[in-house]
């Protein structure tokens, strides 16, 4: 009975209040000689001579009664809207101007002063003898230990060996609580050309630490998502030992450069197309998307991808000059964040 | 017109790839010099000091070994010599009375006689310092005064004039609360002025003043600041405080009178590498391994004034010290005329307008900074290079 009687309170309410809201306007329309329709505006000739909003009324319901009508009637107009300039598109047909381009934080980017021109020599005198100059120039082929922090757990143990199979001519080794700056030497001497540690914190891979080896740049990265096969789904079979191709995607900054250059270091220069296999590097907002595919030529124009390997996204913390020394080392870039990352659309990489 | 307009750089920047940059803050452009026309690794500068006559030319340390002599007023590099003698990159270098001083990595420093023909002659003395020199750096007030320090190499002041033994050697700090050797790494070194103390910032981030006058061997003052190598210091003008750059590209102002930490400054990403501030104005120039060089504004109020994207890693930089940070009137007006056969005139005009201004600073400067207001609407201000 209560219920009910709310109820019909309510209803009753809200026809009280449709009545009230149509005369107001009908009182509104003719003070202001009826330009306004009717239909369009009750609660908004309601808020206007009196200059009172939605958010004064002090009854809970009634408030939230009053926004949802003004919300439906938002709506109804947006709906409008869309409906008329639609139509005006149409009837347009050639003439229509341009439809406007929504803003996204990546096309309002701020121009980076230091983004590479293919054109410019003394940038592409730098990156011809840089320390990459080698691997570029085919003199090198590429051999890479992967290790991880001391005493690995499961899904890093795991992700190590999925990207040896990933990466060719690249070897796993347990760490035995050996330090780094010992381990270099050793893989120089042993004509290694990369080392990758992966970090490991609370039983999950976090963090990649790149070294180029013979006195090349160190590269620090925070790791996240990090997805093993088993968990990717709808995957493809294991990875061959086919040479994959590269892909390195918006590395448009002095920087980003360097670091794309890093990651193709990886690789073997000679990509075997007949493996059908490619890893891509995408950069987007300084974030590095790694993923591992294998192309399905379904027929001569339709090509298919299915994802093979792990999946992991990076974000660069610091880029090293020598090989792995953080606490003497010379730094070319450490990522400062109440510096660099005051503004939404400034992106490094 | 790059010739004649190099004279008016305010920066001057020698980087890894072997090309010296001179920067105009006012024109807001950098141009390129190199010996050889193209770039070359073999060459990269190492060391740069102001040559004889004021600032009119730069010595320029390069990795192979050669010192090239560049001149501002012709804008071309003039000749070389080369230095040779000892493993390593020049870590040093100074001019003095006709004489060259250069002093490598692996601790031999010579002076050599400032001949401007190509044949290297013998040294005119040479000294063994010590392996693995960071620094040596020249005392502007006494310029036969000089002082090296480096890796496991405790700060010495030679006199060139003197013996052959330094005249100070400094004394290694006792040992820590662990009684354990306090290792050294002297990276940078400075003069104070108006006193003989030294300054020098080292590797395991301490400052250090030293006093050569008093008894005590060992530093006077001691201060720490971070926990990265600091790389690089320069004086601020006033002397009663150091600015010191870290490999982690922060920068900090330190107060010698009582070894407190007074300002950081923000904005560089990567490793300093050079550091000076100019001797009146509280302007900073700061270049490391992120390839921008920065002029920051030390005191009210402080921060960034210009920042100046420079492709190549850049090793080191000399700010020019002249007052009048504006360029000469008359020099501007002749970019849109031919400019190639103008050279001549420009050089002509240039060496009078100089001249003149010495004599009447007040009348020129008022001149040029009218005029350059009037440029600067026509110009867009943008860095190129």
């Amino acid at each position: 009975m209560a219920k009910a009687g709310a109820k019909s309170g309510g209803s009753g309410n809200k026809g009280l209040k449709r009545k009230a809201a149509t005369e107001e306007p009908q009182e509104a329309a003719v003070a202001e000689d009826g330009t306004t329709e009717s239909r369009v505006q009750p609660s908004k000739a309601a808020a206007f001579p009196p200059g009172f909003s939605v958010s004064e009324i002090k009854n809970k319901q009634r408030r939230h009664l009053m926004f949802t009508r003004w919300k439906q009637q938002q709506r109804k107009e947006k709906l409008a809207a869309k409906k008329k300039l639609k139509k005006e598109r149409e009837a347009l047909g050639d003439k229509a101007p341009p439809k406007p381009i929504p803003k996204t934080i990546d096309n309002q980017r701020v121009y980076d002063e230091t983004t590479v021109d293919p054109n410019d020599e003394e940038v592409a005198y730098d990156e011809a003898t840089d320390e990459f100059a080698s691997y570029f120039n085919r003199q090198t082929s590429p051999k890479i230990l992967i290790t991880t922090s001391d005493r690995p757990h499961g899904r890093t143990v795991r992700l190590c060996e999925q990207l040896s199979t990933v990466i060719p001519n690249s070897h796993v080794y347990y760490r035995r609580g050996l330090a780094l700056k010992k381990i270099i030497p050793q893989c120089i001497s042993r004509d290694f050309t990369d080392l990758i540690v992966i970090n490991e914190d609370r039983k999950i891979p976090n963090g990649l630490i790149l070294s180029h080896l013979p006195n090349g740049p160190t590269a620090h990265f925070k790791m996240s998502s990090v997805r093993l096969r088993k968990e990717i789904k709808r995957r493809g079979k294991d990875p061959t030992e086919h040479i994959p191709e590269i892909i390195l995607n918006n590395f448009t900054t002095r920087l980003g450069h360097s670091v794309g250059r890093m990651f193709a270091s990886l690789f073997p220069h000679n990509p075997q197309f007949i493996g059908r296999q490619v890893a891509t590097f995408h950069n987007q907002r300084d974030y590095i998307f790694f993923r591992f595919h294998r192309y399905i030529f379904k027929s001569e124009k339709k090509v298919g991808i299915q994802e093979l390997g792990p999946r992991f996204t990076l974000k660069l913390r610091s880029l090293q000059k020598g090989t792995f020394d953080s606490k003497y080392g010379e730094y070319e870039w450490v990522h400062k964040p109440r510096e660099m990352d005051t503004s939404r659309r400034k992106f490094h990489l | 017109m790059a010739a004649a307009a190099a004279r008016w750089n305010h920066v001057w920047v020698g980087t890894d790839t072997g090309i010296l940059k001179g920067v105009n803050l006012q024109r807001k452009q950098a141009a390129n010099f190199t010996p050889s026309g193209q770039p070359r690794r073999e060459e990269a500068v190492s060391a740069l000091c102001w040559g004889a006559g004021g600032e009119t030319q730069i010595l320029v340390g390069c990795a192979d070994g050669t010192v090239k002599n560049f001149s501002t007023e012709e804008g071309r590099f003039q000749g070389q010599r080369h230095c040779s003698g000892g493993e390593g990159i020049f870590r040093g270098l100074a001019q003095v009375d006709g004489t060259l001083i250069t002093c490598v990595d692996s601790g031999i420093l010579r002076v050599w006689h400032d001949n401007d023909k190509e044949a290297s002659s013998d040294p005119l003395l040479e000294l063994r310092v010590g392996p693995g020199v960071c620094r040596m750096r020249q005392d502007p007030a006494r310029p036969h005064m000089v002082a090296t320090g480096g890796k496991e190499n405790a700060l010495k002041v030679w006199d060139l004039q003197g013996s052959e033994e330094p005249v100070f050697r400094a004394k290694n700090v006792r040992n820590d609360w662990l009684d354990l050797r306090v290792p050294i790494w002297d990276q940078d070194i400075q003069f104070l002025p108006e006193s003989q103390k030294l300054v020098t910032c080292t590797g395991y981030h301490q400052v250090r003043v030293y006093d050569p006058a008093s008894p005590q061997r060992r530093p006077v003052l001691e201060a720490t600041y971070g926990e990265y190598p600091l790389t690089a210091m320069t004086l601020t003008p006033g002397g009663n405080s150091v600015i010191v750059g870290n490999t982690h590209g922060q920068l900090a102002e330190i107060d010698l009178r009582q070894g407190r930490l007074l300002v950081c400054l923000k904005g560089l990403a990567g490793s300093v590498r050079g550091l000076q501030c100019h001797p009146s104005k509280p302007l900073l120039a700061s270049c490391g391994l992120d390839r921008v060089l920065r002029v920051h504004r030390i005191r009210n109020p402080r921060g960034l004034d210009h920042k100046v994207y420079l492709k190549s890693q850049l090793n080191c930089l000399l700010l020019s010290g002249r007052d009048n940070w504006e360029d000469e009137p008359h020099e501007p007006q002749e970019p849109n005329k031919v400019p190639s056969e103008d050279t001549e005139t420009d050089e002509l005009w240039a060496s009078l307008e100089a001249a003149a201004k010495r004599k009447l600073p007040d009348l020129e400067q008022s001149q040029g900074a009218l005029q350059t207001r009037q440029r600067k609407k026509k110009r867009p201000g943008s860095t190129s290079s």
